[in-house]
């Protein structure tokens, strides 16, 4: 009988080493999908890096200049565009003035994705609010290539960069960038990034050698790369992948997309880690099995 | 059916050809592969005609002949003629007999950017870096930043004698240098664990797009 128990022991240990990987997929998709059906909020702490964010924003007075740099694609939105809808929500809600650019081609139209959601929004629920006027409290100045040289251009004049908005309006006739020549005129910038041109080079460029305030939200990826910055203060803050956008949606009292996501990001975490021990188990069972 | 609507389902079905690799390689998934790379190089190819060589090239020229005919003067654009020379060599890679020409363009962009990179590089991510990690040992009444500080000095100290390769790691210097070794384990695991979620987000962000776009199964 002890035979038999054994046998059928190994043969589960053997079974689960040479495991199929598509099982294992299978797993990861039930387990991000399932949650998504569940409205359920998970308890999850402001980190201080995230409070650095939300305060460089909420200590700003009202009227005060926020330069966004959305530097990132729709490869990146699942992350990144909580964060940037999170950033105008807060934006908009304490009166700020908004400057748009993209050191990536297709940033600014997710920019202009996110003010569509975060406008139908303010019409639904928040009817006393007013909606953002174009060119008076927001402005979309668009993609310009150049990368890092663009940073350091724009801290001289802006118009060396963009002489107009996206929309072909020189930056002169508009009403919102009268009297801002360059990065003296902005009391913050937020930077969205997925990869290069991004945080890094607004640090390199920006921060350290024109000593602008900034802050950012990154991919996950990235987020350990920054966090040193926060430690030098070079970076008031930063928002570390899905995890952070959804902190700075907690941060704001408003959750929304980020915070719903992190239900499915927690259980498919847990999955994994199910089978990185089980794996574990298994290997050194096998192994001191086969040394006995 | 609006195009809205038809978006979405192209977007749905392409999602599921390239899902469809994780089971096995197929044509579903093969077309869906193809057609992403292919407009991928498409937009790229419009985007960089119309956003890098005509604002940044010729406008810039059309500027200089127009100063030149108008009033007579050469101005400061032609100097984008450089740059549109330098951008010639680069396609002469297409043409086997000179295509070693592209190595003076690359020369150039190597160059520049090692120039332009070396000190921004050195002051952001070394001298700056150096600076955090000069902290206070013990900060009298808060045991939380005396540990944050002892962490940092120690790891960062002990991090570069693993790199030492000069001596041999043995004794009190191998001690350190394992220590270093935990430390640099720690990062690399926070790092993947990082990555993990971000590559979780990007799945979260396909089956959220699958079951609330596409089948309105989540409202």
């Amino acid at each position: 009988m002890d035979e038999i128990t054994n046998q059928e022991k190994k043969t589960f240990w053997e079974n689960l080493l040479s495991i199929d990987r598509r099982i294992i997929f299978l797993f990861i998709i039930i387990a991000v999908s399932v949650p998504l059906f569940f409205k359920t909020s998970l308890e999850i702490p402001v980190s201080p890096v995230v409070q650095g964010v939300y305060n460089a924003i909420e200590n700003l007075p009202a009227g005060s200049k926020v330069l966004i740099s959305f530097d990132y694609d729709p490869g990146s939105m699942p992350e990144l565009q909580p964060m940037a809808e999170s950033f105008f929500r807060h934006c908009f809600r304490n009166n700020l003035k908004v400057i748009i650019m993209g050191l990536w081609p297709q940033g600014p139209i997710q920019a202009n994705m996110a003010l569509d959601k975060v406008f139908k929004e303010l019409k639904e629920e928040e009817k006393t609010v007013k909606i953002p006027q174009y060119g008076i409290d927001y402005v979309n100045l668009g993609f310009t290539a150049g990368n890092e040289v663009v940073i350091d251009r724009m801290g001289h004049d802006f118009q060396e960069s963009y002489p107009a908005d996206a929309k072909g309006t020189p930056l002169s006739e508009i009403p919102l960038m009268q009297g801002v020549r360059n990065y003296d005129n902005v009391d913050l910038i937020l930077n969205l990034s997925a990869g290069y041109p991004g945080t890094q080079e607004w640090v390199q460029y920006a921060v350290d050698v024109f000593h602008v305030k900034l802050a950012a939200g990154n991919t996950a990826v990235q987020a350990p790369s920054m966090y040193p910055y926060v430690q030098t203060g070079q970076l008031t803050g930063v928002l570390g992948g899905m995890k952070g956008g959804a902190e700075y949606e907690l941060a704001l009292k408003r959750p929304a997309k980020a915070v719903s996501y992190m239900f499915s990001q927690a259980v498919a975490h847990g999955v994994i880690c199910l089978f990185i021990i089980l794996g574990n188990i298994a290997f050194f069972t096998m192994r001191k099995k086969k040394t006995s | 059916m609006s195009g809205e609507v038809i978006g979405v389902w192209i977007g749905a079905i392409l999602t599921l050809g390239i899902f469809s690799f994780l089971y096995k390689d197929n044509p579903f998934y093969k077309f869906s592969e193809a057609l992403f790379v292919g407009i991928s190089a498409g937009y790229w190819f419009v985007v960089t005609f119309w956003q890098y060589f005509i604002p940044k090239f010729w406008d810039n020229l059309a500027l200089s002949f127009n100063e030149l005919v108008t009033k007579g003067r050469i101005d400061y654009h032609w100097i984008y003629l450089i740059g549109g020379f330098f951008g010639v060599l680069m396609i002469l890679r297409l043409v086997p007999k000179i295509g070693w020409l592209s190595r003076w363009s690359l020369a150039f962009i190597v160059g520049t950017t090692a120039g332009l990179q070396f000190t921004r590089y050195l002051e952001s991510n070394g001298i700056r870096q150096v600076v955090g990690t000069i902290q206070p040992l013990v900060v009298g009444g808060n045991l939380g930043t005396t540990i944050g500080n002892l962490i940092i000095v120690v790891g960062t100290f002990t991090g570069l004698i693993y790199f030492f390769f000069s001596k041999e790691h043995k004794g009190a210097f191998g001690g350190a240098a394992r220590v270093g070794v935990w430390f640099l384990m720690i990062n690399f695991g926070a790092m993947f664990g990082y990555t993990v979620m971000s590559r979780m987000s990007l799945l979260i962000g396909r089956m959220d797009y699958l079951f609330t776009d596409w089948l309105k199964l989540i409202k």
